[in-house]
């Protein structure tokens, strides 16, 4: 039983590998399905293109796998387009998405011109919610973003943590024994590395 | 809303940390996984690693020292010099580098940064340009000529045609260097970032001149970059980059304050 980094070809699994490493959280990364299902606890990273990352779980049969884990009450880490692939569906792919989550990814459509997309730097990412993943989150502590889409759940109750940017937008939401952010935690300094030795202790309720 | 980013560039000759003055005569002046790891916990935003490396020994040396650097901060940073293809840029993100930094190569092969931008996405794919004051003419109505080599050869580009070509090519962020400006501490030039950060939509850091916290402030607000590189002015301890961003903090810049 091992926390586990889903490897699907989504680029940044080996940061997110150092930065556990650096959070003394002993990490391994895995392509196999039935290894998730007897993983501790599960990473699902991922960078790049909706669709193209949702065709590669799919033709892997990892989807399949991590929704059977998050059934089983597995607690899992979604980052970035790992964080956007839980809801139903996303304007950046014409194929459904994992569904985990009630809601649609969007891309920003922001008015003022001056406000560039992709959202690329560091930025405020402020509580909504109580939530043990974000125990230490402190007004002004800022994370790293780099995405042009971000999770818009149907219920907000769902949301934990909005950041700004030409208004606010979700950027940390959760169900249950699921939590997925938007930023990097693997990025974000100190303060990312502490929300991952959270998840690491994380007993998936919230 | 986002903040305003202090990058620090270290050059990086034979794995040992080098600051060039007018890109003539660099002298080492430490190590550069040490540097960094002591600027990220001074709350740097951001790095760029330059390799100035000449011999052929150069990509294996680097690609080290990006692994030493990317298991010890755990913030953004860039890698460039002598990117000449695809797979120098995939090499160095696979080692850590979260944005791969084209110049010269691109002057030479502007659809490399394409390729890159397609490789690794727009996102990490940093156009940097070296740009040198010259009389305003018919091929370069700016007065901006974009130069390579080091600042040693003159390309006939205006600076703004190609800063907008870049964007069109799939550059997802420009850093522009006064050579002018460059190794001299008297600030950045102002007009020149201004007029690049006003006619393309991707961020721009300025790049050359920084050598007091108000320069930073200067390019921040008046040149209207996204990001302010620094150098010498913090590798020689002349301050710290907790000093840069108290200062732009305190006159009202938006920087990160907690790390």
């Amino acid at each position: 039983m091992a926390l586990v980094i889903v490897d699907y070809n989504a680029g940044n699994l080996r940061s997110v590998q150092r930065a556990c490493a650096a959070a003394e959280v002993d990490a391994r990364v895995e392509s196999d399905p039935e290894a998730l299902l007897r993983a501790s606890r599960i990473i699902f990273p991922g960078v790049g293109n909706a669709q193209s990352a949702m065709e590669t779980l799919k033709a892997s049969g990892l989807d399949q796998a991590l929704t059977a884990a998050v059934h089983k009450g597995i607690p899992v880490l979604g980052i970035c387009v790992g964080a956007q692939l839980i809801l139903d569906s996303s304007e950046e792919s014409t194929i459904p998405c994992l569904g985990w989550i009630a809601g649609k990814t969007r891309r920003f459509r922001l008015a003022d011109p001056s406000l560039k997309v992709p959202h690329i730097g560091w930025n405020e990412v402020k509580a909504q919610k109580a939530h043990p993943l974000l125990g230490g989150l402190q007004a002004g502590d800022e994370f790293y973003f780099v995405h042009s889409y971000y999770p818009d759940p149907a219920d907000k109750a769902h949301v934990y943590a909005a950041a700004d940017y030409g208004g606010e937008f979700c950027c940390a939401l959760g169900k249950d024994n699921l939590f997925a952010t938007q930023f990097h935690p693997e990025k974000s300094g100190r303060f990312g590395l502490e929300l991952l030795s959270r998840f690491s202790r994380w007993e998936g309720t919230c | 809303m986002l903040s305003k980013r202090v990058v620090a560039c270290l050059d990086v000759r034979d794995g040992k940390l080098a600051k060039s003055v007018k890109f003539v005569d660099t002298k080492d002046i430490g190590d550069p996984i040490e540097k960094a790891a002591q600027y990220y916990a001074q709350g740097l935003d951001e790095l760029v690693f330059y390799d100035i490396t000449a011999s052929s020994e150069r990509r294996s040396i680097m690609l080290d020292v990006v692994e030493a650097v990317a298991a010890r901060i755990f913030i953004p940073f860039s890698v460039g010099g002598g990117i000449a293809s695809v797979e120098d840029a995939t090499r160095l993100r696979w080692a850590g580098a979260e944005k791969i930094n084209v110049n010269s190569q691109a002057v030479k092969n502007p659809t490399l940064i394409t390729q890159i931008a397609r490789a690794i996405g727009a996102q990490s794919t940093v156009l940097s340009m070296d740009v040198l004051r010259v009389a305003a003419t018919a091929q370069i109505p700016s007065g901006f000529e974009i130069v390579i080599q080091g600042g040693r050869t003159p390309t006939g580009l205006d600076a703004l045609a190609w800063a907008k070509r870049g964007e069109e090519l799939g550059a997802g962020e420009l850093v522009v260097n006064s050579i002018d400006a460059d190794g001299t501490r008297e600030g950045y030039d102002i007009p020149l970032t201004r007029a690049i950060a006003e006619s393309v939509s991707i961020p721009v850091v300025a790049s050359g001149g920084a050598g007091k916290p108000e320069h930073l402030y200067d390019v921040l607000t008046e040149g209207k970059a996204d990001a302010a590189l620094v150098a010498s002015m913090v590798h020689y301890g002349h301050t710290t980059v907790g000093e840069l961003k108290q200062h732009l903090h305190d006159r009202g810049v938006k920087v990160r304050m907690r790390y």
